[in-house]
C-alpha cells in the first residue's frame, strides 16, 4: 500500500516500524472475513483493513487521535485472527499497539472511560488488590442489575457480573520457591504465577505444578515476579507495560542464571502472547533488548512444553471435550494442534466447535470495556460450543474461562487440569461424574 | 500512481449540497448505518485495486432491501452518483468511489435466507461471503461452485457484479452459470425480481445481462444460487515443468484432448516462491512452472483421468509429479494458490492483470508477457487459471515510486492489448472496473459499445450507477 511519511517522521523508530507494516498491506480485504467485529457489525471501519487505514491516515498526518478513530480502535479485540488470515504478513499486532500508544498520548478520553481504565489498570494486575476488589464486589452484586441500566454505571455493573461468587484463598502454588521433581529429573522450568488467574482459578497453576513435577520436571516459582503487562499494554499505557516487562525480565533472567531454565511456563495464553513479544517491546532499550529476547525465546505455553515430553498414550475415557482455542493461543502464539493432540493422547475425545477462529469476546478487559459486542460474541461462541454436544469445555486462557462460564452451564476447565487428571492427578472439581 | 485514468468530473450541484445530502440520508437510514465524517470515509476510498483512490461523499450501510431502495430513490431524485460495494475486494477498481458519490455497502446484509435441498438452491442476501454459502450447506454434502480466490471475503453481490470465476470454474462454469435469480433495486428505488429457482426463466434472459453488469444496472440485494452435490473425492496433483512454455503446451493438449479436470492452475517460479512462503504447501521449488491439476469423482474415475493427464504431461517433459497425500495437504495446496495475490504483498506491490486467451496462444502470450515486462525493467509473477486461459500476470512494482508505478500501468496495458490481439479478451473474471475502461475500444468497436450503453441506459437513464466505470468517458451519450 502506498504510504506518505516524511523523512523526519521516519526518524521515529515507532513510525518507521509502522510504515514498514503498512507497506506490506495490499488491501486485499481477506482480513475482514475473519474479524469478529466486522462479522458482527458489518462496517469496514470495524475491520482490520478499515482500522489499518484509519491508523495510516492518523500517523501519516501526525494527527492526535480523535473520537472517530478511537471508537473503532477500541472495538478491536486484539484477537489477531486477521494475522492468521493475512496472506501478505501484515503485523497488525505491532501496528495496533503503536496506535494505542498514540491514542493514549494524544487523546483525552471522557471522564467515565478514564475512571474505568484507571481502576482496571490499578487493580487487575495486583493479586492482593484484585482479591480485595472481588470481596467488595460480593457486597455490590445485588446492585449489578440496576447499575447496568444506568449508562454511567453500566461498566461497573458488568464488572460485578463477571466477578466470581467464591473467592479462593491465596494458593500455595503462588508461594515462591522450588518444587522438586517427583520422578527422575528431566527438566527445570519457571512458572508464571500471573495476576488475575491465581485469584480467579488457583487450581490451574496447582494442577500444572503437580503434573510437571510428577513428570520429572523441577518447577521454580521465582520471587518477585508480577503481572506480564498485557493488560496495560493493550490500553496503550506503554511505560507501565514496559516497566512490568523489565521487572519480569530481571526476575526470570536471575532464575535462569541461577538454576538454568528449559522454559518459562505460562498457563494463560493471553500472557504468553505478550511475554513472547517482550523481545520486540524492549528492542529499543539497549540494557534490556538482549535479555528480553532471551526471555521471549524461553516462554512456552504449558501445552507447548508438555508436547515435548512425549507423554504416554492413556486409555480412552469416554469423555467428550470441546476444545476452545483462545485467540491468544491460535492467532497470537500460533499453537493450534498441541493442546488437542495432548488431550486425545490422554484419552479424551476432542471436538472442534464451528467458527473456532472467532473470539469469545473476553479479550482481556474487552468484556468490561465493550460489553455489548462482547455479549454478542459470547452468545455466538456458546452456541457453537454447545452444538458439539461435548461433556466439558477445555481451553488455555483464564479470560475465556471466565467469559464462557457466564454463558453456559457446561463445565469449563483449563486443558492442563484435564491432563493432570489423566496423568495421575485428582479428578478436577466441577467435572461431571464419569461413567 | 499517476492518475492516467480519469474519473468523471464531480457534479458541482452534488458537492454543493453535501451537508443537506448527509442530513437527509441520516434521516433515511437507521442509526449507525451512515458514515459521513471525513475520517471514517477515507478507508472507503479504494478496494483491492489500490493504484486509484477517491474519497466518497458518504457511505450508506443499509440493513434491508427497503433501505437500499430508499437511498437509491433519494439519490436518483438529486442525480447523486451511487457506487455499490460488497467486501471491496475488486482487483479492477469496481468499488472505488468518486468524490460526489454515495457508496452503498451491502456488508450489513449478510444473512442466509433459505436453503432448499429439494431444489438444490440457496437464497442469500447480497452481502454474504462466497464461502459462507458453501459452509452453510457443507455438512449436508453440498457446495456453491464458483470459487474466486478471494472467496473467504468477497460477497455474492460482488460476484454477480463482476460475473466472478475461480479455480474450479473450469468444470462448473462461472457465476452466471450458477445464478438462478436475484432481487434487485433499480436506480430510482424500484425493486424487481429476475429469474427464480429454475435454470431458465421465461422471457428475455435479463439475469444474464445483470450478471457482470458491474453495479450499473441496479443493486442486487438478494440472490438465489445453484447448489451442487460435493464429489465423492477430489485430489490436487502438482506437475512441475522446467519451462513455462512446456507447462502451457501441456494445458492446451489436456483440454484439447477433451479431458476437463475440475481445475488446472498455473504458477511460475516467482509465484511458487511467494505461495510457498505463506502456505508451506510443499510446492516443488526447483521447477520453472507448476500446474495444480485437480481431479474428482470416485477413486477409479480419478485414477483414470490422472493416468491420461500424466501421459500428456510426460510428452511435454514434466519434471516432477506430486500427488497430495492427505486432505490437510490438499487444503494447503489450495490455500497457497488462493492467497497468491495477497501473499505477493510480502515481496512487492502489484497490479493484477486479468486477460483471457485461447489456450493455443497460452505459451506465446506467456513468452510475450515476459518480453513486455523485461522491456519496462519490471518483474512479474504469473499465477492463473490455465485451464480456461484466464491469465493473471502480477506486475511487481513499488507504489511509492511514481515512475515505477507509471511503468507498471503501461506494461499492464500492453499485456491486456496482447491478450486481445491474440484472440482473447480484456477480462476473464475481475470485470472492467476503472482499470480496463479505457482499453474497451481495443476490444470493441464504438458501435458495439453504443449498443451496450443503450442497454445500460434502459436500466439507468440518469447514468448515476457506478458511472465512472466500464465505458470510456469519450463516446458516451450526451447527458
Amino acid at each position: 500500500m502506498q504510504t506518505n511519511f516524511t523523512p523526519e517522521q521516519l526518524t521515529d523508530p515507532h513510525v518507521a516500524e509502522s510504515e514498514g507494516i503498512l507497506r506490506k498491506c495490499v488491501h486485499c480485504g481477506f482480513c475482514t472475513a475473519t474479524c469478529p467485529t466486522y462479522v458482527t457489525l458489518g462496517n469496514e471501519l470495524d475491520s482490520p483493513r478499515g482500522r489499518i487505514y484509519l491508523i495510516k491516515d492518523m500517523l501519516e498526518n501526525g494527527r492526535p487521535a480523535d473520537e472517530e478513530v478511537v471508537t473503532h480502535i477500541d472495538r478491536c479485540l486484539s484477537c489477531l485472527a486477521c494475522m492468521t488470515t493475512c496472506p501478505s504478513g501484515v503485523n497488525y499486532m505491532h501496528l495496533v499497539d503503536h496506535a494505542r500508544v498514540h491514542i493514549e498520548q494524544t487523546y483525552k478520553r471522557p471522564l467515565k472511560d478514564r475512571l474505568v481504565r484507571n481502576v482496571l489498570a490499578a487493580v487487575l494486575p495486583y493479586p492482593s488488590r484484585f482479591r480485595l476488589a472481588l470481596r467488595a464486589a460480593r457486597l455490590g452484586r445485588p446492585f449489578a442489575a440496576v447499575m447496568k441500566r444506568v449508562p454511567f454505571l453500566k461498566t461497573f455493573g458488568v464488572m460485578l457480573d463477571l466477578a466470581p461468587k467464591d473467592i479462593a484463598p491465596t494458593s500455595p502454588a503462588s508461594v515462591p520457591g522450588v518444587r522438586a521433581a517427583q520422578a527422575e529429573k528431566r527438566g527445570r522450568v519457571a512458572i508464571l504465577t500471573g495476576c488475575a488467574q491465581p485469584v480467579l482459578k488457583p487450581g490451574i497453576n496447582e494442577a500444572t505444578i503437580r503434573l510437571l513435577t510428577r513428570l520429572g520436571v523441577e518447577v521454580a516459582v521465582p520471587q518477585g515476579e508480577g503481572c506480564c503487562g498485557a493488560l496495560v499494554h493493550h490500553m496503550g499505557r506503554e511505560e507501565q507495560a514496559l516497566s512490568a516487562a523489565r521487572h519480569n525480565v530481571d526476575v526470570w533472567t536471575k532464575a535462569a542464571d541461577e538454576g538454568g531454565l528449559d522454559a518459562i511456563i505460562i498457563t494463560a495464553s493471553g500472557c504468553g502472547t505478550t511475554i513472547k513479544d517482550y523481545g520486540h517491546m524492549l528492542r529499543l532499550d539497549p540494557a534490556y533488548a538482549e535479555k528480553a529476547a532471551r526471555v521471549s525465546a524461553l516462554a512456552k505455553d504449558v501445552t507447548e512444553y508438555l508436547a515435548t515430553l512425549d507423554l504416554p498414550r492413556q486409555e480412552p475415557k469416554e469423555i467428550i471435550v470441546a476444545y476452545h482455542s483462545a485467540c491468544s493461543m491460535q492467532h497470537g502464539q500460533k499453537i493450534t494442534m498441541a493442546p488437542k493432540v495432548l488431550l486425545r493422547n490422554a484419552g479424551f475425545t476432542v471436538r472442534d466447535p464451528a467458527e473456532g477462529h472467532l473470539c469469545c469476546g473476553s479479550a482481556g478487559t474487552y468484556n468490561i470495556l465493550q460489553p455489548d459486542i462482547s455479549a454478542t460474541l459470547k452468545a455466538r461462541k456458546v452456541k457453537n460450543i454447545e452444538a458439539t454436544k461435548a461433556d466439558i469445555i477445555a481451553t488455555g486462557n483464564i479470560g475465556c474461562i471466565t467469559q464462557i462460564a457466564t454463558g453456559t452451564a457446561m463445565p469449563i476447565l483449563h486443558t492442563v487440569e484435564l491432563l493432570d487428571w489423566a496423568y495421575g492427578g485428582e479428578k478436577p472439581a466441577g467435572i461431571l461424574p464419569s461413567p | 500512481m499517476p492518475e492516467t485514468i480519469a474519473f468523471l468530473e464531480p457534479k458541482p450541484s452534488v458537492l454543493a449540497r453535501r451537508h443537506q445530502i448527509v442530513e437527509d440520508l441520516t434521516d433515511i437510514l437507521p442509526p449507525g448505518c451512515l458514515i459521513s465524517e471525513k475520517r471514517g470515509l477515507v478507508p472507503f476510498e479504494t478496494d483491492a485495486f489500490i493504484a486509484y483512490r477517491q474519497v466518497p461523499l458518504a457511505v450508506a450501510l443499509p440493513e434491508t432491501t427497503a433501505q437500499v431502495a430508499a437511498v437509491l430513490k433519494y439519490c436518483s431524485r438529486y442525480g447523486i452518483p451511487v457506487v455499490p460495494r460488497g467486501a471491496g475486494t475488486s482487483l479492477s477498481g469496481g468499488a472505488i468511489p468518486q468524490s460526489d458519490a454515495v457508496v452503498i455497502g451491502l456488508s450489513k446484509m449478510s444473512g442466509i435466507l433459505d436453503i432448499d435441498f429439494a431444489n438444490r438452491t440457496a437464497t442469500v442476501q447480497a452481502g454474504v461471503t462466497n464461502i459462507n454459502i458453501s459452509e452453510a450447506v457443507s455438512a449436508d454434502g453440498f457446495f456453491y461452485a464458483p470459487d474466486p480466490s478471494s472467496q473467504l471475503a468477497c460477497t455474492i453481490g460482488g460476484n454477480i457484479g463482476m460475473n466472478s470465476g475461480g479455480a474450479h470454474c473450469l468444470k462448473y462454469g462461472v457465476t452466471t452459470n450458477n445464478l438462478l435469480g436475484v432481487k434487485m433495486v433499480l436506480f430510482d428505488g424500484t425493486v424487481i425480481e429476475l429469474g427464480g429457482k429454475a435454470l431458465d426463466a421465461p422471457g428475455y434472459d435479463l439475469l444474464g445481462l445483470v450478471c457482470g453488469s458491474e453495479g450499473q444496472l441496479g443493486i442486487v440485494t438478494e440472490a438465489t444460487v445453484r447448489l451442487l452435490a460435493k464429489p465423492e473425492g477430489s485430489r490436487p496433483v502438482l506437475f512441475g515443468f522446467m519451462s513455462s512454455e512446456e507447462a502451457g503446451a501441456c494445458v492446451a493438449e489436456v483440454i484439447g484432448s477433451g479431458i476437463i479436470p475440475v481445475a488446472i492452475e498455473f504458477m511460475d517460479k516467482p509465484a511458487i516462491g511467494i505461495c510457498e512462503a505463506f502456505a508451506q504447501a510443499g510446492y516443488p521449488m526447483d521447477v520453472e512452472a507448476l500446474l495444480i491439476v485437480e481431479v474428482e469423482g470416485s477413486e477409479a474415475e480419478m485414477e483414470a483421468m490422472l493416468a491420461s493427464i500424466i501421459e500428456i504431461a510426460r510428452r511435454h517433459g514434466v519434471a516432477t509429479i506430486r500427488e497430495s497425500q492427505s486432505a490437510a495437504q490438499a487444503a494447503l495446496i489450495w490455500k497457497g494458490r488462493k492467497s497468491a495475490f495477497g501473499a505477493t504483498g510480502r515481496i512487492a506491490d502489484y497490479i493484477c492483470m486479468d486477460g483471457t486467451v485461447p489456450l493455443s496462444q497460452l505459451s506465446h502470450v506467456l513468452k510475450k508477457t515476459a518480453e513486455i515486462i523485461d522491456g519496462y525493467g519490471l518483474r512479474v509473477a504469473n499465477v492463473f487459471h490455465a485451464g480456461d486461459g484466464n491469465m493473471h500476470p502480477l506486475i511487481l512494482y513499488n507504489i511509492n515510486d511514481p515512475e515505477d508505478a507509471a511503468r507498471a500501468e503501461a506494461a499492464g496495458n500492453d499485456i491486456l492489448k496482447l491478450c486481445v490481439d491474440a484472440g482473447g479478451c480484456l477480462t476473464g473474471e475481475h470485470g472492467v472496473g476503472i482499470e480496463k475502461r479505457d482499453l474497451m475500444l481495443h476490444q470493441f468497436t464504438q458501435v458495439d459499445l453504443n449498443q451496450q450503453m443503450a442497454a445500460r441506459a434502459a436500466f439507468d437513464p440518469q447514468w448515476i450507477m457506478n458511472p465512472s466505470k466500464v465505458f470510456p468517458l469519450e463516446g458516451r451519450p450526451a447527458a
